[in-house]
């Protein structure tokens, strides 16, 4: 089991490699079959770490909690990965013809593919590599490589977009540094000077870790990694980015970079729970979380721009996983375990529909767009199910998950945290699906001086590469939504363990 | 006071040599906060990274961690050499020399500055961290400089000094890890300073494409996205 560990950290790297000097149909069909092998290898993985932790060559690790992080992240590097070659594909019949474009092109795809690949690899890293010190580094390498995946485009709102994001998260990240020394320095008093911040000593010894340092590194660690996650207030670079950004990319951010450093903050909340008690870490992820949750809410409500409302609904769940996890219950700390693996497949999904139908309008703002569900027969439909599963209705994977989060926090005695929860949420939901609805269902867009008229469109897809993959992602959805494998429920409740702190 | 009542009676050489050094990184801080011109920016920020380097190299000496050698070496290297090379050319080529004028004049920047520093550095003072390989105030001092990192990112409008502010954050943390990390494996070391290197490469790529998008380094018109 050991060599997937390795070969999951070593393959995309390799591909990334090839892509950086194959042609664009090798690139394509490697970063396909990688994707897709990556997503294999991570299933292969969880009856394993359900079992017992898995180490290899000292510096990776993988235990029930990161393998959830890796299933999301996987998971959305294989169906991105298709919808990619279609993504690239339409930009490619477009520029067909001249030979300058077609240069253009070559260099484009090129770097699509590079950064791609190493933006996954990256974010498969991160949960699978053993210490803080190393967790810090690879969630750096993950912003730096975005941060170039952003400006790909090359617009001036991309350019925008990435400088405020490489600025905003690396300081963030600047932070989290400080968060590694201090936990270092709360280490050593019980371990001694030379230790390598590797997790399964820093755990053992964390009852005997003194309670300042820990204290600090923890808050700075959700101040840090949350610059990252899109909590309040230090989200200011998540709507830009995701926003700007090509669409596989926004699809990768909003669902898996969001995730694998809320899981940053997980593995400080795990020592930090096992040093200081529950109450301490609980209370700051809650603040966080509900002020998160709220400013999401209120911005789904008035937006104007399809990338940003979806960018602003992913603040809304992240807000929602780090009150699942202040709950504190099994029951809630399993839903909040359900929910990652969910919002990466309803959030990838529904940046995937949201590139389908800005390729088809020629445009981002909701005003321009109407008539979706009959202009693209597949595509439409597809968004509307995402949609409502994004605002956890049945029978979706993130009903499921908010249902656990709320009926753990009732369990709990949590009932205010638990009702604010509810009531957001509820906003959320009208935001998004008011918004959804005028684009998908109304026959004539709406604009602001009420003359607008589309512009002759055909009924068709773009390309199809674009809806396997949705539908793969529906498929995920009520697989987790009606009948989730028992392996994976078993590997979930694993994880909620691993968060509840040493045994009282 | 409580910071520097913590070591009793008069300090040793070997602290008061440290505690200097970190007093002249947050000089050095504050120096970049005032400069104008861009240039003289990145000579002051090579030089609190030496300066950063030379503390390093004290505590290999004092305190026998022949590893912090290496460190020292590759530090200054990487952020006394490479890093201003890098921005310097950049600069050549944009052919930009002074700021813009940032949100603030350079007065109440400073002050502002102060305040902030101060903050730091006596809220770190009081959590009472001992450590036992340098002084308790450079830890404080380090923390000072991250703060006025942050000011100078915030009301600097160009991205050269944005940049110079967040390798500058970068060096404060250098400063905290030295004093309350310095037996962290030289292995996670050089990767922090690899990770530098990278995050050096990409603020330059960006730097660049935006000063060919708005044949300027200024900031002031990055304000289309909102909302």
């Amino acid at each position: 089991m050991t060599i997937i560990l390795v070969l999951l950290v070593v393959v995309p790297l390799l591909t990334t490699i090839l892509c950086a000097v194959a042609s664009y149909r090798v690139s394509a069909a490697a970063t396909v079959v990688t994707g897709i092998a990556a997503f294999v290898g991570a299933i292969v993985l969880v009856p394993t770490v359900s079992a017992h932790t898995l180490t290899a060559i000292r510096y990776l690790r993988a235990d029930a909690l990161s393998v959830v992080f890796l299933l999301a992240t996987c998971f959305l590097y294989a169906v991105t990965a298709v919808y990619a070659v279609g993504y690239l594909q339409t930009a490619r019949d477009v520029s067909d013809g001249e030979e300058e474009r077609r240069a253009y092109f070559a260099q484009h795809s090129r770097r699509f593919f590079v950064g791609f690949n190493a933006f996954a690899w990256s974010m498969m890293c991160a949960p699978l590599v053993n210490g803080m010190a190393l967790l810090w580094i690879a969630v750096e390498i993950t912003t730096v490589i975005s941060a170039l995946l952003v400006a790909l485009d090359n617009t001036e709102g991309a350019t925008e977009a990435a400088w405020k994001y490489v600025l905003i998260a690396s300081s963030g990240l600047g932070i989290g540094l400080l968060a590694t020394i201090f936990m270092y320095f709360a280490g050593a008093q019980v371990l001694g000077q030379s230790y390598d911040l590797a997790f399964d000593p820093l755990l053992a010894a964390a009852a005997r870790l003194p309670d300042t340092p820990v204290r600090l590194a923890f808050v700075l660690a959700v101040v840090g990694y949350g610059t990252k996650v899109g909590l309040f207030p230090v989200h200011t670079w998540l709507p830009d980015a995701h926003a700007e950004a090509p669409t596989p990319v926004s699809a990768l951010l909003s669902g898996s970079l969001l995730a694998v450093s809320f899981y940053a903050i997980l593995r400080y909340y795990q020592i930090a729970t096992d040093a200081l008690g529950p109450r301490f870490p609980q209370t700051v992820l809650l603040v966080f979380g509900v002020l998160s949750l709220l400013l999401a809410a209120l911005y789904l409500l008035e937006q104007q721009d399809i990338k940003r409302m979806l960018a602003y609904s992913s603040v809304e769940h992240m807000g929602i996983l780090a009150i699942a996890v202040s709950f504190g219950s099994p029951m809630a700390l399993t839903g909040a375990m359900l929910h990652v693996l969910a919002h990466a497949a309803a959030k990838g999904n529904a940046f995937m529909g949201a590139g389908v139908l800005v390729r088809k309008f020629g445009t981002k703002e909701l005003d321009r767009m109407a008539d979706g569900v009959r202009l693209l027969p597949w595509s439409g439909p597809l968004l509307v199910a995402t949609v409502m599963s994004l605002c956890a209705m049945p029978p979706f994977g993130l009903f499921r998950s908010e249902f656990q989060i709320v009926a753990g926090g009732f369990s709990e005695r949590r009932n205010a945290g638990t009702a604010i929860l509810v009531v957001l949420v509820t906003v959320a939901f009208l935001g998004l699906s008011l918004a959804t609805t005028r684009i998908l269902f109304r026959v004539r867009p709406l604009s602001s001086d009420g003359r607008l008229e589309l512009p002759t469109l055909t009924v068709g897809e773009p390309s199809w590469w674009m809806v396997i993959p949705m539908v793969a992602g529906i498929l995920i959805l009520l697989l987790l939504g009606l009948m989730p494998p028992d392996q994976l429920l078993v590997l979930l409740s694993h994880a909620a363990d691993t968060l509840r702190g040493r045994p009282a | 006071m409580s910071v520097l009542a913590a070591a009793p009676g008069a300090p040793s050489v070997f602290d008061g040599f440290a505690n200097a050094v970190a007093l002249v990184v947050l000089l050095l801080e504050f120096g970049m906060l005032r400069a104008s011109l861009l240039r003289a920016q990145v000579r002051l920020y090579a030089g609190q990274s030496l300066a950063v380097s030379v503390l390093a190299v004290v505590v290999a000496v004092g305190h026998h961690v022949p590893e912090l050698y290496v460190l020292a070496a590759l530090s200054l290297a990487l952020k006394v050499v490479v890093v201003p090379l890098l921005v310097l050319r950049l600069l050549r080529d944009a052919d930009a020399e002074i700021a813009g004028s940032g949100a603030l004049g350079v007065a109440s920047e400073v002050l502002i500055s102060i305040v902030v520093a101060a903050f730091g550095f006596f809220a770190v003072g009081v959590l009472d961290i001992h450590s036992n390989v340098l002084p308790t105030a450079a830890l404080s001092l380090s923390i000072a400089v991250v703060l006025v990192a942050f000011i100078l990112m915030v009301v600097r409008r160009d991205v050269v000094s944005q940049a110079i502010g967040f390798f500058s954050l970068e060096n404060g943390a250098s400063l905290a890890s030295l004093v309350v990390a310095s037996g962290m494996p030289l292995i996670l070391e050089v990767a922090f300073l690899f990770d530098l290197l990278v995050a050096v490469v990409v603020f330059g790529v960006l730097m660049r494409t935006h000063q060919r998008r708005s044949q300027s380094l200024s900031t002031e018109h990055l304000d289309r996205l909102r909302g």
